[in-house]
């Protein structure tokens, strides 16, 4: 026996898989209840209506909470989430730029896949843009990426600010309308553009599922383990940026306007505190319905059986903000 | 076989590694000696492609460094760091599992908890396997880095001052195990030792740096003289041979 103190052995009780399992019950009882619960009238209306909104959160849940998840490996860090670079910005910007040139009249006359698909390819040129600078130098350069992040984040507000502030107030309550995520009345085209883009990707990651956890131990140890460290993180950067893309395109930025997404840090962290397990190939799954979870669940309580309107966001965000507050307390207090 | 030809790291106008020519047999414990920043760290960080070059060619095991494909290479090469920090929460047995990826590609065998096991037997850590590695002492989280090391199985394998914080029980027990390794498996590998009492007993050759150039290298006997110590380090240092051991006195030497 060695001279040192052994203490005992402490594992979680729970093995992740049995967790993710349970989850996916409860994710599929929420969405039978989502579909069915109160409905009055046409059936074949409703259920359509709700199916597509189904739809709709579950793709922008699982495109937020897995490319959160991903995001948080590669930076080795549990607060920052894709949007820091300033995707819902840009987001607006783009709105803000069409209504302004265009007029909102001719602005929704276009045809949606035309639009989704520009507004998903300039968030993916800002993107692979920005993250190229992830590679400028050998270490240390995740701050320089933050940065110029939030300076793209702040010219894109201010171009945005003060092209709204000049523009037809009638025009600006359209655009104001476009400007929040909404999954009602999400277009059925849109919602099997992006169905595809998401699923290639979640496709392309799985099959990387065990690779990614090498990441979690930084740089050096992962090219000492035969990760091809530049190629990987470049190529994850790169289906992150799809994913953000298509699902901001779809219903809009989830995440308001703030450079920081909580809805993203929610759910990460919840996942990170469920499931005490480093292996994606848990994390990732179980990230994703925790995010449907949130908002669909989260519909069906407030605002179906409660009757408060539109409060899902709004309690998401004060959540999110509290844990993003919470976490930034723990890391100082460290 | 290790062998390093030509090879110079430069920081703006200092080579802190400077055209370093070297090779290094199959089967042999090699220690890397000197004083702080000769190069050491910079060295075995560009054998083992953690760092680029500015020029220079390596070859491990006869493959090309520079154009090997990392997972092939992983399974010839490990190195562990002077510094370690994982920012995740992995436990010793995570930890050191991790070091079977080259082989197992996340989905571990039989072969692979064989070699997890053997790694955390050798290093005393088998009853630390469930233990959070924020939950250790120092020395041993130092020995569970090094157990994940081992159980990389590599031909070559590099450690970065190994022996950092370990008790001296420990530091023997490792250096026997290293040893064991050269001489029964055929191992090839490179040590950076600041204790040089350790390095004069231990090592089968020495490599001994400073400010980037390799001031001497052969077999420890001959590296290891009271004249090309003091030399290395800037300090009265006498090597007195007693039996099989050789111990290296800097203390009684200065008045
Ligand atoms: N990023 C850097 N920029 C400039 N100089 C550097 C950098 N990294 C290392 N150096 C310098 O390179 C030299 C060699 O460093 P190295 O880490 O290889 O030394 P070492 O022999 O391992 O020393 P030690 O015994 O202290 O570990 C040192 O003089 C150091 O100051
Ligand atoms: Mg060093």
């Amino acid at each position: 026996m060695p001279p040192e103190t052994i203490l005992p052995a402490r594992r979680h009780a729970l093995p992740p898989g049995l967790i993710v399992l349970a989850l996916a019950a409860v994710v599929l009882a929420a969405s039978i209840a989502f579909m069915t619960v109160g409905v009055k009238g046409n059936w074949a209306y409703v259920l359509e209506l709700r199916g597509r909104k189904l739809a709709a959160i579950v793709l922008v849940a699982t495109a937020t909470a897995v490319s959160t998840i991903l995001f948080q490996t590669i930076t080795g860090n549990r607060i920052l989430t894709p949007s820091i670079i300033g995707f819902d910005a840009l987001y607006a910007l783009l709105q803000t730029v069409l209504v302004f040139f265009l007029g909102a009249g001719r602005v929704a006359a276009f045809d949606p896949r035309l639009l989704f698909l520009l507004e998903a390819a300039s968030m993916l040129a800002l993107a692979l843009l920005l993250y190229r600078w992830l590679f400028l130098g050998e270490r240390r350069s995740l701050h320089l990426l933050l940065l110029v992040g939030v300076v793209f984040g702040l010219i894109f507000r201010s171009i945005t600010q003060l092209l709204q502030r000049i523009m037809d107030p009638n025009e600006f309550v359209v655009l104001q309308d476009r400007l929040f995520a909404s999954f009602n009345g999400v277009n059925p085209v849109l919602i099997g553009m992006s169905a595809t883009a998401i699923g290639l990707v979640g496709l392309a990651i799985w099959k990387r599922r065990f690779v990614m956890d090498v990441l979690l131990l930084g740089r050096e140890p992962a090219i000492g383990l035969g990760v091809d460290y530049r190629r990987l993180v470049t190529l994850i950067l790169v289906l992150v940026s799809v994913l953000v893309a298509s699902s901001t395109a779809l219903v809009g930025p989830i995440n308001g306007f703030e450079p920081i997404s909580f809805y993203g840090v929610l759910v990460a962290n919840l996942t990170y505190l469920l499931l005490p397990t480093f292996s994606h190939r848990f994390l990732l799954p179980a990230a994703a319905m925790i995010g449907i979870l949130l908002i669909a669940g989260g519909q069906l309580v407030l605002e179906t059986l409660l009757g408060f309107d539109s409060a899902v966001g709004i309690v998401i965000e004060f959540a999110g903000g509290l844990v993003f507050v919470f976490l930034l307390l723990k890391g100082l207090a460290r | 076989m290790i062998e390093v030809e030509g090879l110079t790291k430069r920081y703006g106008a200092t080579a802190v590694v400077d055209d370093v020519s070297l090779r290094l047999p199959e089967g042999r414990l090699t220690a890397v000696i000197g004083p702080n920043g000769a190069g050491k760290s910079t060295l075995l960080s560009m054998i083992a492609r953690l760092m680029k070059p500015d020029t220079g060619r390596i070859r491990v095991a006869g493959l090309d460094v520079a154009s090997t494909a990392g997972e092939v290479l992983a399974r010839r090469l490990s190195i562990l760091r002077q510094e370690n920090h994982i920012t995740a929460r992995l436990t010793v047995g995570d930890l050191v599992a991790f070091g079977r990826f080259p082989h197992s590609g996340g989905r571990p065998g039989p072969e692979d908890a064989r070699h997890v096991a053997e790694a955390l037997a050798a290093l005393d850590l088998a009853p630390f396997r469930d233990r959070f590695l924020d939950e250790l002492s120092g020395g041993q989280r130092q020995r569970a880095f090094v157990a994940m090391t081992l159980a990389q199985d590599a031909d070559c394998m590099l450690f970065d001052e190994p022996l950092a914080s370990l008790d001296i029980r420990h530091a023997i027990s490792m250096m026997e195990l290293l040893r064991d390794l050269c001489r029964n498996k055929g191992k090839t590998v490179v040590l950076v030792l600041h204790d040089i009492n350790i390095a004069a007993n231990f090592a089968d050759g020495v490599v001994a740096m400073k400010d980037g150039r390799i001031e001497a290298v052969g077999d420890t006997g001959e590296v290891m003289t009271g004249e090309r110590l003091s030399r290395l380090y800037g300090l009265p240092i006498s090597v007195e041979r007693n039996g099989g051991s050789c111990i290296v006195n800097y203390f009684r030497s200065r008045d």
